[in-house]
């Protein structure tokens, strides 16, 4: 069994090669804020606060567009109530913590670090001390979306948009996925939402985000009735 | 009125990130619950990544012989073997700036 700052430094090393996708993608949100032409002191908030990349790209694209409020944030609450199937994976290796503590590493859950903790936690499923784990990940991919952000406010979108660096998050979540690829029964859960995706892209407030792993999901279940 | 609205979308973002870990218990799921929640990796980035290599930025359908199409197969086949994270996402970005930058030139 590792030491808890060893596990908090094997979260960071392991969301580390995110930074690949991560810190162009928290430019891009940090200059296209500005961009939109919202108070830098605010676009930088969208990082603090609400601290969700693509919800918060939207969330400034909508009201600089002119719509509204409520259906901002209703975009936002759509895109990020992803994060609900994150904490019900979580909870079971967070159950023995105490409340406070609950609600300190809930605001580090985010994707890139979920993916991450997930897998260490299915190669050491003894482990106590997951939690270190996960926020080892968070607190890094933090930092690092702060940090980012900022560099965008500040310096604009200095990284040349022909770099196509957008293309960095599709690869970043395969890189996630890809050692369940051997495995058919996931490889049919992950090609049913990735289509159904697609069928839904145009969906109001983004919702397709939230809606393709649900039918994935309910996929994922009639598949294991038909097994038994 | 922007304020307002950036702290309830941080409110809302913030009760997703925490509603499961600390006010569901775990007895009240069952173990088919369990089960099926082993696959939301699985459910979940796909709906990013398709979108991500399939749509351009305006939000169309790409071509077949779209270079993103062909970065992505690099990387899936790379990570595939390699099942490294640093080298799924690099081949993928090196094989797409190769096509852009220098192909397509």
């Amino acid at each position: 069994m590792l030491s808890k700052s060893k596990i908090f430094l094997r979260g960071t090393k392991d969301v580390l090669p995110h930074m690949l996708s991560v810190i162009p993608f928290g430019i891009i949100t940090g200059a296209i804020g500005v961009e939109f032409g919202f108070d830098p002191l605010l676009v930088y908030a969208t990082s603090l606060i609400i601290f969700g990349g693509a919800s918060q790209i939207i969330f400034m694209q909508l009201l600089s567009g002119g719509a509204s409020s409520l259906v901002a944030v209703t975009s936002v609450g759509v895109i990020n109530s992803r994060h609900l199937l994150y904490g019900a994976v979580l909870s079971e290796y967070l159950e023995k913590l105490n409340l406070a503590h609950k609600l300190i590493i809930s605001y580090f859950i985010v994707d890139q670090g979920f993916a991450e903790s997930n897998k260490y936690i299915k190669k050491n499923k003894k482990e106590t001390n997951i939690h270190y784990h996960i926020l080892g990940g968070g607190i890094t991919l933090w930092i690092f979306w702060q940090f980012s952000t900022i560099a965008g406010i500040i310096l604009g979108s200095f990284i040349p948009n022909e770099l196509g660096l957008k293309f960095a998050i599709p690869l970043t979540f395969l890189a996630v996925v890809i050692h369940d690829l051997k495995k058919l029964d996931h490889v049919f859960v992950m090609l049913i939402s990735g289509f159904t995706s697609l069928i839904l892209f145009d969906a109001p407030f983004k919702s397709y985000i939230i809606l393709s792993p649900i039918v994935a999901l309910i996929a994922a279940f009639i598949m294991l009735r038909l097994k038994k | 009125m922007t304020w307002l609205s950036i702290i309830i979308s941080g409110i809302i973002t913030y009760f997703s990130r925490m509603a499961m870990v600390a006010l569901i218990d775990r007895e009240m799921l069952g173990t088919k619950v369990k089960e099926v929640l082993n696959y939301v990796p699985a459910a979940v980035f796909p709906a990013i990544i398709f979108p991500g290599v399939f749509f351009n930025d305006f939000g169309s359908l790409v071509q077949i012989t779209d270079p993103k199409i062909y970065g992505a197969f690099i990387a899936l086949t790379v990570g595939f073997y390699s099942k490294n994270v640093i080298a799924t996402i690099v081949s993928g970005l090196l094989s797409y700036w190769f096509i852009i930058f220098i192909i397509l030139k």
